[in-house]
């Protein structure tokens, strides 16, 4: 038996998603900027896709723009900015449980590029503290960025009191979301809720991977960081990437087609993981369980076994997890989320993440359940003193 | 400035009398193997108690040098320049056209050392010394004679059809051709210095054989394929390495189980150690290979060695004894394989080391540990034997 529960880290492509990709690549292929048909037609998929989104995030199509993924997008909206607005101030706000994405884009405009950066703590259920971004805002305060769903541990943060919160000390302030783990698990409005900048990724939502989207708001300031033949309206110049483009329109049209059904699918399965995980002696499933944390993601401790020997046993069984989150695994440093939360030592290098998709279903569950019955008393026996 | 063939330059091979051939062969073949992948059409032939590799058409320069350097036997590398035999006249032009392209910086002591295989040339080797320095002195002025240190020794050699111009040496691997030595079986692990052990030894002639021990969960499908990678690094030397891939888990269990744990690492050795000799003599190796140096870590002091020897019949060579981490973390470099050994994943030696492993440990008192797996020992040592994986590297 086969069951992929890193679906944090990955998804499978939805068949459609794959076939609207391969029509784009082998018959709609021209290059949307000519001016000949064939351009026409590519621009079209693009024109469509960006309806897609405007519906689903209730923004006008003008304010998306297309990128190679979260990654990008993340460091668009946070350099760009930066640069574009450094006349009004030199500090930024994030958190400590960001994607590094953020985190190393955030350390290389302090020590490239003389900016102020401040991290905000998380509580020990993973979400940021608001007092702390109250107390972290001042005049020279240009972006804070927070984001929408933590890709380990599956918190929820407070973004909407967040928003509020820099909204209200100074409304010029941005505010940019990497909603790489939230998109596609809950609607999400960012023009209503105040925010300016989305990052949104693509394979994290049964599309394809190397795709991605960013919003940014009609009045935020924001200048390129790679230049080139001018598409996007300049800000983010390079021929679209018109397959990625258009299978991952179809990909979030049919994950929000039943939204509400897969996420409660979703839910009841993840409670019934956890109930099933909590008989097994000396575990802890770090941050909340509630409507507080995602849908999709359980980030489970085993004390006394290494996160590693537990994945590759599981692994044996058919059975895919990741060690903390799949992006830092392969180096094996413990993860700042936990600590962060205060998470006791002991499960510290000992946590897996099993995160769920609309394809999970209850039987791969129980046989993930069973295996981690027979396996964790097992690898206890052996364990290094 | 195009080379037509290279002349290589073998050292020890000279010296071994009536085997010579077999040296020579086995050259040829490692040459020929070094070079399939190379584009371009080569031709690797021995004349005249020499061995050259003919490249007339298009080929890659700089792949087909890097190519022969690592072939283990060869001491130098000279690139040729095949010149039409069309007169003394055009030979003069020939040559000054060489050196010019050759040495911008004319600033420089030359000897000329003609030898001819085509005893009818109508000049003997001394007359084209001197007419050939002649011409070199009086087109470029800067350039002066030195026959005993000459800073360039322009080699003019007259054959049977073509005239042979070379000047420059480009150092070889040195060592010996593989084959000429037999065949010996290397204890791989993922770390920086059994690679650098296998490297060494095949240096000397030697074929490779290979056993990496894997231990599954603990050990990742990453890190064994990382052992993969070492030995292919490695085999671009040596050649072609059977990988034994062997499944050490139940062992390192068993023996975590039933022995002290600051045994562990030893005894565990001492079964890896029996395990390779025995894919060792299957497949006729004349010896083990590990990666040992004296004092490195616990296991490698010489009473761990000692008690890790002793299981052996066959003998272990240990190439790095003497090495220590910085001598051997050069050789990684040189070689190639330092990048991969440091990437970090575990490999089954580090799974269950103790806080503190014995550093001296007593022969007798480890065998008495051994007695503790008398029950199931012999069942999974034939199991892991049974179940191995074998990988052809190349």
């Amino acid at each position: 038996m086969e069951v992929y529960l890193d679906n944090s880290a990955t998804t499978r492509c939805y068949g459609e998603v794959a076939e609207i990709a391969a029509k784009v690549m082998c018959g709609d292929y021209g290059n949307p900027s000519s001016m000949h048909k064939k351009g026409l037609e590519a621009e079209h998929h693009i024109r469509d896709a960006k309806e897609v989104f405007a519906k689903l995030l209730k923004v006008d199509a003008r304010t998306l723009y297309f990128t190679s993924g979260g990654t990008e997008s993340d460091n668009l909206a946070l350099i760009g900015c930066a640069r574009a607005n450094r006349r009004r101030g030199n500090h930024l706000i994030t958190t400590q449980i960001e994607h590094e994405a953020i985190l190393n884009t955030m350390r290389h405009l302090e020590e490239e590029e003389g900016f102020r950066v401040t991290y905000l703590p998380v509580d020990e259920n993973g979400r940021v503290q608001i007092e702390a971004l109250k107390e972290a805002l001042c005049k020279e305060t240009i972006l804070v960025s927070v984001m929408y769903v933590n890709n380990e541990v599956g918190a929820v943060q407070p973004i909407q009191e967040a928003v509020q919160t820099v909204k209200s000390f100074n409304r010029n302030i941005l505010f940019h979301s990497d909603a790489v783990q939230g998109f596609g698990k809950y609607q999400i409005y960012p023009k209503r809720m105040g925010i300016d900048l989305l990052s949104v990724s693509s394979h994290k939502i049964h599309g394809p991977k190397g795709m991605g989207l960013l919003y940014i708001g009609e009045n935020v300031k924001i200048t390129p960081i790679a230049y080139g033949g001018g598409q996007q309206k300049n800000i983010r110049s390079g021929t679209e990437n018109v397959p990625g483009i258009a299978g991952m329109a179809k990909a979030a049209s049919l994950i929000y087609a039943d939204l509400k059904g897969n996420t409660e699918k979703m839910r009841m399965l993840k409670k019934h993981f956890m109930e099933g995980v909590s008989t097994i002696e000396n575990i802890r499933i770090h941050g909340l369980t509630d409507e507080r944390s995602a849908p999709h993601i359980i980030s489970v401790g085993f004390a006394g076994i290494r996160s590693e020997v537990l994945l590759h046993t599981l692994e044996e069984k058919g059975i895919y997890v990741s060690s903390g989150s799949a992006c830092a695994s392969n180096h094996p440093a413990v993860s700042g989320v936990l600590k962060g939360m205060g998470v006791p030592r002991e499960y510290l290098d000992s946590t897996l993440r099993f995160s769920l998709s609309e394809f999970t279903t209850l039987e791969e569950i129980d046989y993930t359940l069973e295996t981690l019955y027979n396996c964790v008393p097992m690898l206890r026996k052996y364990t290094r003193h | 400035m195009k080379f037509h063939s290279f002349l290589i330059k073998y050292g020890e091979i000279g010296i071994k009398g009536k085997n010579r051939y077999l040296f020579e062969d086995a050259l040829v073949r490692q040459m020929r193997y070094a070079l399939k992948d190379v584009d371009g059409e080569f031709i690797v032939h021995k004349a005249q108690g020499r061995v050259y590799v003919d490249c007339d058409g298009e080929y890659d320069y700089e792949e087909t040098i890097a190519s022969l350097k690592r072939v283990f036997g060869i001491v130098g590398i000279c690139p040729v320049v095949k010149l039409e035999d069309l007169g003394f006249e055009q030979l003069k032009k020939d040559v000054v056209a060489y050196v010019d392209e050759m040495y911008p910086d004319k600033n420089r002591t030359f000897k000329v050392e003609a030898r001819r295989s085509r005893k009818n040339y109508p000049m003997n080797s001394m007359e084209i010394n001197c007419d050939l320095g002649e011409v070199l002195l009086e087109t470029f002025s800067e350039m002066k004679v030195d026959v005993h240190k000459p800073q360039i020794s322009l080699n003019v050699e007259v054959r049977a059809k073509h005239i042979y111009l070379y000047s420059e040496i480009i150092p070889g691997a040195g060592g010996m051709p593989v084959g000429t030595n037999g065949k010996a079986m290397l204890l791989l692990s993922g770390g920086i210095d059994s690679p650098v052990a296998g490297y060494m030894v095949s240096k000397r002639g030697v074929g490779l054989e290979a056993t990496y021990f894997h231990a599954p969960p603990y050990t990742s499908e990453r890190a064994k394929e990382k052992v993969v990678d070492l030995a292919r690094l490695v085999s671009k030397y040596s050649g072609p390495i059977k990988l034994n891939v062997v499944n050490f888990t139940d062992i390192q269990l068993y023996i975590y189980e039933k022995c002290p744990h600051e045994e562990l690492t030893i005894i565990m050795r001492r079964y890896m150690m029996k395990i390779a000799e025995h894919f060792a003599k299957e497949s006729g190796c004349l010896g083990l290979i590990t990666g040992e140096s004296i004092g490195q870590v616990a296991s490698q002091t010489m009473q761990s060695l000692a008690a890790t020897n002793e299981v052996c019949i066959l003998p272990v060579y240990r190439p790095l004894i003497g090495f220590d981490k910085q001598e051997i973390v050069d050789v990684a470099l040189k070689i190639d394989t330092y990048e991969t050994s440091i990437l970090p994943f575990e490999d089954c030696c580090t799974i269950f080391v103790a806080k503190h492993p014995v550093t001296k440990p007593n022969l007798e008192r480890i065998k008495k540990s051994e007695t503790h797996l008398e029950e199931k020992i012999d069942e999974l040592y034939n199991e892991a034997i049974r179940s191995v994986e074998t990988i052809i590297v190349k």
